[in-house]
């Protein structure tokens, strides 16, 4: 049977849509959505299109932080005035897919898709993003680690949806690092993103590809903070890189499957995360 | 030689322009899959998704139940022969009783449409009791047998020489390769079209139409005549395409239905419904004397053959007939092993069976090189076969065998400069960003292989064509399946250079006009089928020339020199003709993460003469992008007989980041005697050695032994990290 598809073209009209249909999926780039239908394994008796949305597309600023609308894709992120805000975000995206792909795939749609794999999520969440959703409910916000509730699990009620991602924009450096098996074009086996927040002195460190959930390194970014001297923005105990990225692979709950091992990943957050904090902070 | 952009008249030696080449660029070259009949049903087969189990019963009354259904059929609707293969026909059409691999067909459905027969084949009961699977090779030589016809396809021993001779150096080791995919790009697919009076027209990509033909109608139980095959657009084939996979499944259900039936594969039941290379586990054992040259090979090479026969016999044969390396090896010592598990079918693909053989012989290679302390290339030139030579067969190589200039033509090609600012994007890791220039070492490997053109050890192969000259243009018809190999265009040249007409027409390959070509593989066509066109196309042209009027027709039937198989010895003049490439791989690791990029990969070949220079260079470089896959990536990941990765999201091939420069550094032109042109053909030698020449790389940059490809990046990164550790 052919789904109905609705193409809402406003916010209010989209709410509408969701509250209305039964059963509603709802499509955004698609990039996840039709590899799902057309292998079978998904078959959405209605459909809600989002891309004609003019509020969830783009971004702006917003004082210090940047809202970054649900459709926005990752070929808008990957440049621009927006990668030099975001530079980790921007990182991540150009590893996404191919060109093909980014000029298609949303934010919003890694967050619905809320793979462990998903190249965003480790770098929303060192960045303590938070996703703002619309649903019958009214508005929602949810810090990211929330937000990301399983393996392809959300808190996302029924027939609420991602309007945008809140995230800060902080001066410091910051690094993006993923392994695949491949070099391009390739799902994740490890993903790290460090964020360095000068003004706020802290270290984040978000991890991917190694739990069911985006984590965070928490022992790893207090040693860190503990042996950054802020004012030069460096840290000179050479031994800490090395027990930083250590501390990083204990954070992690990694598994055997057919694109790796545990003990690879373990091993690989720990070069990961220790290449990541040199290039930042050495 | 001329390449691209020049005016080419379009004759031999010349970069003559496909004829399908702008319709698949532009995008309106019809593929099998874009096939369409007035009338037409959808097919779907329902897989098994068990590797192992015994069918209690199968209840198709849900499936029958479903509106726009047309048919459900299973192993009692087949009216002939209930089994096909290549060589060995015990692989069921539906299987009946057991259920040996998974994804293996059990009921075939055709509907109004695709989406309905998916349903349909999913709404069929089957009752399985799941069996325990028999997953390792060396377990099933002595297993309890999981099919009527034993567990052993085959087992071969080559004494040749003196077998217990010895060396004073000797260097041994373990070598495994894992089952590497085709992944050619279009799922299978094809169009069974019932003539109303019983037979069958069956429009299909494939390799080898007459064979195919042959095991369709015995299957269905009627006369050859009444089964017709038709090529349709081919998306790549590799070898994949050699054995049937739906050919069978869509001609009963056109039958059954008096129906149109088009049947296309999804990518997940591509991987499981076509074989795939034989992963390999090999033992060997060089000896030499103390200046390096080879004493005595001893190999031990099990193939895992997966359920059904397909072509393990002569992939074995291969694997252990070249299983020393093109190299003079006076006494030899090889014993091999197919044999049948609850793993996928394994059958042709590129380098059959030479390829893993290849990986092992030049490991050892290296190794023994570095027992006696000496350059591996050195070692390998001194080794290097040359014409008079004799195989581990026993057979005196009598045509061209120039490896010892390929090894000095590739080796001594300049190495790629390092680049001081690389561009992050060519590092290993690539987009990912993870590459520390501190921790990437640079390696080189070379590698040498070589395996025999054509069918071998006795089969009757040849190939037909006709050519017809009728006012001033020349039609020629054969069978041979183009595959994107090039025989199309090598067709067209050939007839222009003999004829000197401009305008050749190749008539649609199919069984109904002509007989075999033989199958598009073991690089034969260009030998085969080119050899029929020249012949046809010469007695067209003697009888022009003594004045006959058009049109003048002729065919000819091309057989290549016979062939015998080998005793009990493995000895015996099995093969006619072999083909010869070095390549030397440059690779960049990084050490901590086991990520590999390659830099750029040198090769010679020995290609007897070139008739197609842009059409050599494809070759060359597709065949070293599978070799690279296969050294860093390509592997169908098995777990306990379920296939893990059946997608291109998981399956992982090269992407434009992971393919390296392919540096040609000689393409050999010594004729071979006895070829038409003497041309060899020159689609699998880039693909033997290449991975090997890789893996090699790869070890030299890292200091790992690395007996397995594909190389994962654990196996570089957690050895590192353990073998610095305990230093
Ligand atoms: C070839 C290929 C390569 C890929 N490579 C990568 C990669 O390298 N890294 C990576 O992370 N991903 C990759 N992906 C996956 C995919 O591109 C990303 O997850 C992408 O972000 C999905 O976005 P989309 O807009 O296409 O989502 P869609 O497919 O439209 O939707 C995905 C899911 O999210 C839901 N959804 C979408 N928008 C919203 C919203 N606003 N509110 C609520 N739910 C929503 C949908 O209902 C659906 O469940 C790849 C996919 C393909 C096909």
């Amino acid at each position: 049977m052919t789904p109905s598809v609705a193409q809402p073209r406003s916010l209010d009209d989209a709410v509408e849509a969701l509250r209305t249909a039964i059963d509603p999926t709802v499509l955004a780039g698609g990039t996840d959505l039709m590899v799902a239908i057309n292998a079978g394994s998904r078959r959405p008796t209605s459909v809600v299109s989002l891309i004609r949305v003019p509020e969830l597309q783009g971004w702006h600023r917003d004082g210090d932080e940047v809202v970054l609308g649900a459709c926005l894709t990752y070929a808008e992120i990957e440049r621009g005035e927006l990668a030099s805000l975001v530079p980790a975000l921007a990182q991540a995206a150009r590893t996404i897919g191919s060109p093909q792909i980014r000029n298609a795939a949303t934010l919003g749609g890694n967050l619905g898709t809320a793979s462990p794999a998903g190249d965003s999520l480790p770098v929303l969440a060192a960045l303590d993003a938070t996703v703002e959703t619309i649903g019958p409910d009214g508005v929602r916000t949810l810090p990211v680690l929330e937000f990301v509730t399983g393996v392809k699990r959300t808190a996302l009620r029924a027939q609420e949806i991602i309007t945008a991602v809140r995230v800060p924009v902080l001066r410091g450096p910051q690094e993006f690092l993923k392994v695949g098996t491949r070099n391009a074009m390739v799902i994740s086996v490890v993903m790290a993103a460090l964020v360095i927040d000068l003004d706020g002195r802290s270290v984040r460190l978000g991890l991917g590809s190694v739990a069911p959930v985006p984590v965070r390194a928490r022992d790893a970014e207090a040693l860190a903070e503990g042996s950054v001297d802020w004012d030069t923005a460096r840290i000179g105990d050479q031994t800490v890189f090395g027990r930083f990225g250590e501390l990083a692979a204990e954070s992690t709950a990694p598994i055997d499957d057919h694109r790796s091992t545990a003990a690879y990943r373990r091993h690989a957050v720990s070069v990961c995360a220790r290449r990541a904090l040199e290039r930042a902070l050495r | 030689m001329s390449l691209t952009g020049e005016r080419v008249r379009g004759g031999l030696g010349e970069s003559a322009r496909r004829p399908d080449g702008g319709p698949k660029v532009a995008g309106s070259f019809v593929f099998s899959s874009d096939l369409t009949a007035d009338g037409m049903v959808w097919g779907s087969i329902l897989r098994a998704p068990y590797p192992h189990a015994r069918i209690r019963s199968i209840d198709i009354g849900p499936a029958l139940a479903l509106p726009g259904v047309h048919a459900v059929l299973t192993a009692a609707d087949v009216p002939g022969d209930s089994s096909y293969g290549l060589e060995h026909a015990d692989q069921p059409v539906f299987a009946d009783d057991t259920v040996r691999y998974i994804g293996e067909a059990v009921a075939a459905v055709a509907a109004d449409h695709p989406d309905t027969a998916r349903r349909a084949a999913r709404a069929i009961v089957v009752d399985y009791e799941e069996l325990e699977p028999l997953v390792e090779a060396e377990a099933a030589i002595t297993a309890e047998p999981i099919h009527p016809d034993g567990n052993v396809f085959a087992h071969l021993t080559i004494r040749h020489g003196d077998t217990t001779a010895s060396g004073d150096v000797v260097v041994e080791g373990d070598y495994e390769v894992g089952m590497q995919d085709q992944a050619f790009m279009g799922p299978e697919s094809g169009l069974a079209i019932p003539d109303g009076d019983g037979g069958v027209d069956l429009h299909m990509s494939t390799q080898w139409l007459h064979v195919d033909r042959d095991q369709v109608a015995n299957c269905l139980g009627l006369p050859h005549d009444k089964v017709r095959m038709s090529l349709a657009g081919v998306g790549g084939a590799f070898g994949a395409r050699e054995d049937v996979s739906m050919q069978v499944h869509l001609c009963l259900l056109a039958l059954h239905t008096n129906r149109p039936v088009k049947m296309v594969f999804s990518r997940e039941e591509s991987f499981l419904g076509h074989v795939h290379r034989h992963p390999a586990r090999m033992h060997y054992r060089h000896h030499a004397d103390k200046d390096g040259r080879l004493v005595k090979v001893e190999a031990r090479i099990v193939l895992d053959g997966g359920a059904y026969a397909s072509t393990s016999r002569p992939v074995l044969v291969n694997a252990c007939c070249f299983a020393a390396g093109p190299y003079a090896v006076p006494n030899a010592l090889v014993e091999g092993w197919a044999v049948r598990t609850n793993n996928p079918p394994c059958g042709a693909m590129r380098g059959f069976g030479a390829v893993q053989a290849c990986f092992a012989h030049e490991a050892q290679m290296d190794k023994l090189a570095a027992a006696l302390d000496l350059d591996p290339v050195e070692l390998r030139l001194r080794n290097a076969m040359k014409t008079g030579d004799r195989l581990v067969t026993g057979q005196v190589v009598t045509g061209a065998a120039p490896v010892e200039e390929l090894i000095r033509t590739c080796s001594g090609w300049p190495l790629p400069a390092e680049d001081p600012e690389p561009d992050p994007m060519t590092l290993p890791g690539g987009a990912g960003r993870t590459a520390d220039g501190s921790r990437l070492r640079r390696g080189v490997g070379f590698a040498v292989g070589f395996k025999n053109l054509m069918y071998s050890a006795g089969f009757d192969d040849y190939s037909t064509a006709r050519v017809r000259l009728e006012g001033g243009v020349a039609t020629v018809t054969c069978a041979a399946a183009e595959v994107g190999q090039g025989f199309v265009t090598l067709a067209e040249q050939i007839v222009r250079e003999v004829l000197g007409v401009d305008e050749v027409i190749l008539a649609p390959p199919g069984t109904a006009d002509i007989g075999s070509a033989g199958s598009t593989s073991a690089s034969r066509q260009t030998w085969m089928s080119g050899g029929a066109v020249e012949r046809a196309a010469l007695a067209v042209r003697d009888r022009r020339d003594a004045g006959e009027r058009e049109p003048i027709e002729e065919t000819y039937e091309y057989h290549h020199p016979p062939t015998s198989p080998l005793d009990e010895n493995g000895q015996g003049n099995a093969h006619v003709s072999y083909v010869f490439a070095a390549h030397r791989a440059v690779v960049d690791v990084d050490l901590d993460l086991g990520l590999v990029r390659v830099v750029e990969v040198a090769t010679s070949q020995d290609v007897g003469r070139v008739l197609n220079p842009l059409q050599v260079i494809g070759q060359v470089e597709g065949g070293i992008a599978q070799g690279v896959g296969l050294a860093v990536m390509e592997e169908i990941v098995m777990d306990r007989g379920v296939v893990r990765n059946a997608s291109f999201t998981d399956y992982l091939i090269p992407t434009a980041l992971d393919m390296p420069d392919v540096a040609i550094a000689a393409l050999v032109e010594e004729p071979e005697p006895g070829a038409p042109f003497g041309a060899k053909g020159v689609g699998e030698p880039p693909t033997i050695s290449s991975s090997a020449a890789v893996a090699a790389a790869i070890r030299a940059a890292t200091g790992l032994a690395l007996t397995r490809i594909p190389v994962r990046p654990q196996d570089i990164a957690l050895a590192h990290r353990d073998s610095t550790k305990l230093a």
